[in-house]
């Protein structure tokens, strides 16, 4: 059982607390950071406080991802707001020393680089600001407000009201309009009804979804109490990958604090509502991130499609009306709750509104995750904040969306990034990974790649997604080996029209989208293979072909 | 008049009372009841759709996606055995564009793996052969995979060929609701799934297995047969599911 003022006394005492302390290190403790030994970081400062008896007056916290991954491990210290890259356990006694004084130039990584400053942070508001693992530290910024507000002070339709005001759009790659969602899942009938926050991230390069769970787990637990109470829910899952150990020990870590304090689990501020959340791992099917598969998984059962209509908002887990949401989209909905619909509606551009979270990975010089308004061009998402191309040769293309997306070519630069321009371009926004290729990739290879992606993550139900995408691998095998022939790109065309419109999920639907989109704008490319047997950028290694034209 | 008093409520509660639709396929005007599909409508009509996992008395799988029909005003294609029909829908099923589509996605599945008729016992009374002289096939313009796949005949009566398999899972269907016994399942992802008895054990060996046989006689093609045919001689006996469907709904009533 818990008040609006204990909570607010919570949030007081613990920032009081961190305020008492003159300086304040922050650690990086997200995947990012870890995998390059910050955690041997913190425990380093962490005994060189306590060995100068520092304990009153410095902290050392663990915090979420800071965003620049490349140049990790990173720490912040606050309130000075000064930013070190690259720390070693070396430089611990180095930090402390400099503390009150001038920053070590160095390690200090700039916050006045277009990286920090074109930012506009929503879903990341709390990253690198809070220790993931403390549920008070969450509070202490205005956590859980936003679902007392919505439980106490708000009707359930008014929650609804505000969140298909806000323009939201579904973050997990359709974009489907997150308002009329909530409101179909509403309107459907019985009173047994699900959440489901969709964790299962398998593009290749993307994760923002993993960055959250680490980060700021309760926000996305907050974001589906709301969407609980808002759509009349009281079960919860968090359907997550395995392969994230990180973030199902953070979110598990998260579920059993929240409910200590009560503000998931039975009663929630003293009303009736209860909401109960487990976690289901996912067993590594890239199929299971399509709603109905993701289902099937979570009853226990094999993870593949079955065809819609019936939508899981009418017909979900076991025959219940289920809401689906990404985490990204769950993380938006208590910023919308505590601020308004509209404020949210006024970022971004046309149909799109608020920020996306991107993953920028490939040959950029800055690879990390970024949050930026809709609308945003990707010449300022690859040249400003990305720094521009390693070793600063020519840009080539950028695949959006992963597998399902496309392959965009330098005269998009400076298109929008919104959901109606991309699937103008050809391609999706997706759940946001941006992989950024120079003049060294090769087009067709490239599209090799993501085809044997979806091919062997094909759940094999459906004939055209089954044997389908293996014909449209066999065939670029082919040409990227040098065997093709000119008719091969007529036979490549005819396949993925046919993939595209008979599969059942959005899994085959999508996946010859990164073939179409490179025929279209590197059509050369593929001649070059087909006609002369070379490739133009030296990627692929040809069977000789070539020599023996000479 | 007015209704009696015990139909007056439901009457007024019921804004839209109707529970059976008008429709139209292939601008024939049809009608079906809330619960049927446009290929349950469509077979009542006598307008041939064809179909490979669906089997009269199996739940559906909507997998194959031989049945997709047009619909009009609607830019997906549709799979008519899992979609209800809606008042004033109209529904095509023989344009060009859905033609295309079926023989492409057959062609597709017969390079998927080996299936040679001239030495294969189902011969002449084969699914998957009906369906290429049905939709009219005379060639496959797709390269065959000639996947490497194995022939268990450890059963006493029965074997299963990978080679003929189209996975369809009736197979699996049948074992599960009709049998009761769940020996069938399916395990890997893609072009690499196939069926297996129990958790991929010898079907010979098999401790669920009743030695029903209804698998082997749903199977649309010779990958389930009973041992000691010779080519042509396999005769698939369906009407055991009919027949079951028939008798359960008595008891239940």
């Amino acid at each position: 059982m818990m008040t609006i003022e204990e909570l607010q006394d919570i949030g007081r005492l613990e920032k009081e607390k961190q305020e008492g302390f003159r300086h304040r290190i922050h650690v990086c403790v997200a995947a990012g950071c870890l995998s390059c030994q910050s955690g041997l970081v913190k425990d380093a400062l962490e005994k060189e406080v306590s060995r100068r008896g520092l304990e009153s007056w410095c902290q050392v916290k663990g915090v979420g991802c800071l965003g620049l991954c490349s140049a990790g491990p990173l720490v912040s210290i606050e309130p000075d707001g000064v930013l070190y890259k690259g720390v070693e356990v070396s430089d611990a006694s180095d930090i402390l020393e400099s503390l009150g004084g001038s920053p070590i130039s160095r390690l200090e990584c700039s916050l006045e680089q277009p990286f920090f400053r074109k930012r506009e942070k929503i879903v990341l508001e709390n990253c690198g600001k809070i220790d993931p693992e403390s549920v008070e530290d969450y509070i202490s910024e205005n956590g859980y407000e936003a679902l007392y507000t919505a439980l106490r002070l708000m009707t359930p339709n008014e929650v609804v009201d505000q969140v298909v005001r806000s323009g939201l759009r579904g973050r997990g790659g359709a974009g489907f309009p997150t308002g009329l969602k909530w409101t179909t899942v509403a309107k459907a009938g019985g009173s047994i009804k699900f959440v489901v926050c969709n964790a299962d991230e398998g593009d290749p390069g993307a994760f923002m979804d993993r960055s959250v769970l680490e980060s700021d787990p309760h926000r996305v637990l907050e974001g589906m109490a709301i969407a609980a109470v808002a759509v009349g829910a009281s079960y919860g899952f968090i359907y997550l990958r395995a392969e994230y150990p990180l973030a199902v020990k953070r979110i598990r870590t998260a579920i059993a604090r929240a409910e200590r304090l009560g503000v998931i689990g039975h009663n929630i501020f003293n009303t009736t509502f209860s909401f109960d959340v487990k976690v289901r791992l996912g067993a590594g099917a890239f199929v299971c991130g399509e709603e109905t598969a993701l289902l099937a998984s979570i009853e226990g059962r094999r993870g593949s499609p079955r065809p819609r209509p019936p939508y899981p908002a009418e017909h979900g887990l076991w025959g219940y009306p289920t809401l689906i949401n990404n985490v990204e989209t769950f993380a938006n909905i208590a910023p919308i709750i505590r601020k308004g619909g509209d404020w949210f509606a006024s970022i971004g551009v046309g149909k799109s509104k608020g920020t996306k979270v991107f993953a920028l990975a490939g040959h950029v010089k800055n690879t990390g995750l970024i949050e930026v308004p809709m609308g945003t061009s990707l010449r300022v998402i690859i040249y400003e904040i990305g720094g521009g191309i390693q070793g600063d040769r020519r840009f080539k293309a950028v695949q959006s969306g992963g597998p399902s997306g496309g392959c965009l070519p330098e005269r998009f630069l400076d298109m929008s990034m919104d959901y109606e321009s991309l699937a103008q371009a050809g391609s999706i926004m997706g759940s946001g990974g941006l992989i950024i290729m120079d003049e060294s990739s090769c087009m067709v290879d490239v599209a090799r790649f993501f085809v044997e992606f979806c091919m062997t993550e094909s759940c094999g139900k459906c004939a055209p997604c089954r044997i389908g995408t293996a014909q449209i691998y066999n065939t670029l095998k082919k040409i990227t080996e040098g065997e093709g022939k000119p008719s091969d790109l007529e036979l490549l065309d005819e396949l993925c029209d046919l993939v595209k419109n008979t599969s059942l999920c959005g899994l085959g639907q999508t996946a010859p989208n990164p073939v179409l989109s490179t025929m279209k704008y590197f059509l050369n490319e593929y001649k070059a293979h087909t006609d002369d047997h070379t490739c133009p950028s030296c990627a692929c290694r040809m069977n000789n072909h070539a020599e023996e034209q000479k | 008049m007015r209704p009696p008093a015990f139909l007056q409520t439901a009457l007024e509660r019921d804004v839209h009372p109707v529970k059976v639709v008008t429709f139209k396929i292939d601008d024939r005007d049809v009608t079906a009841r809330e619960d049927e599909t446009i290929l349950t409508v469509a077979r009542q009509n006598g307008i041939f759709i064809p179909t490979l996992c669906h089997l009269e008395g199996l739940s559906e799988r909507g997998a194959c996606r031989l049945c997709l029909v047009e619909i009009k005003n609607s830019p997906r294609l549709a799979p008519a055995c899992v979609t209800i029909p809606r008042q004033d829908m109209e529904v095509i099923t023989n344009s060009e564009r859905v033609q295309n589509y079926r023989k492409r996605i057959l062609e597709l599945i017969l390079t998927e793996r080996n299936h040679v008729c001239s030495v294969c016992v189902s011969n002449g009374r084969c699914d998957l052969q009906q369906l290429t002289v049905d939709l009219g096939i005379t060639h496959v313009h797709y390269d065959y995979l000639y996947p490497k796949h194995e022939i268990d005949a450890t059963h006493e009566r029965f074997s299963i060929d990978h080679n003929r398999c189209v996975l369809c899972l009736r197979c699996v269907r049948v074992c599960d609701e009709i049998e009761g016994a769940h020996t069938w399942d399916i395990m890997s992802r893609g072009i690499l799934s196939r069926v297996i008895t129990d958790l991929n054990q010898p079907w010979g060996s098999s401790e669920t297995c009743t030695g029903c046989g209804k698998c082997v006689h749903v199977c649309p093609t010779a990958a389930l047969t009973e041992k000691g045919k010779s080519v042509a001689e396999m005769t698939k006996k369906r009407q055991f599911l009919p027949y079951l469907e028939m008798m359960r709904k008595e008891e239940l009533r």
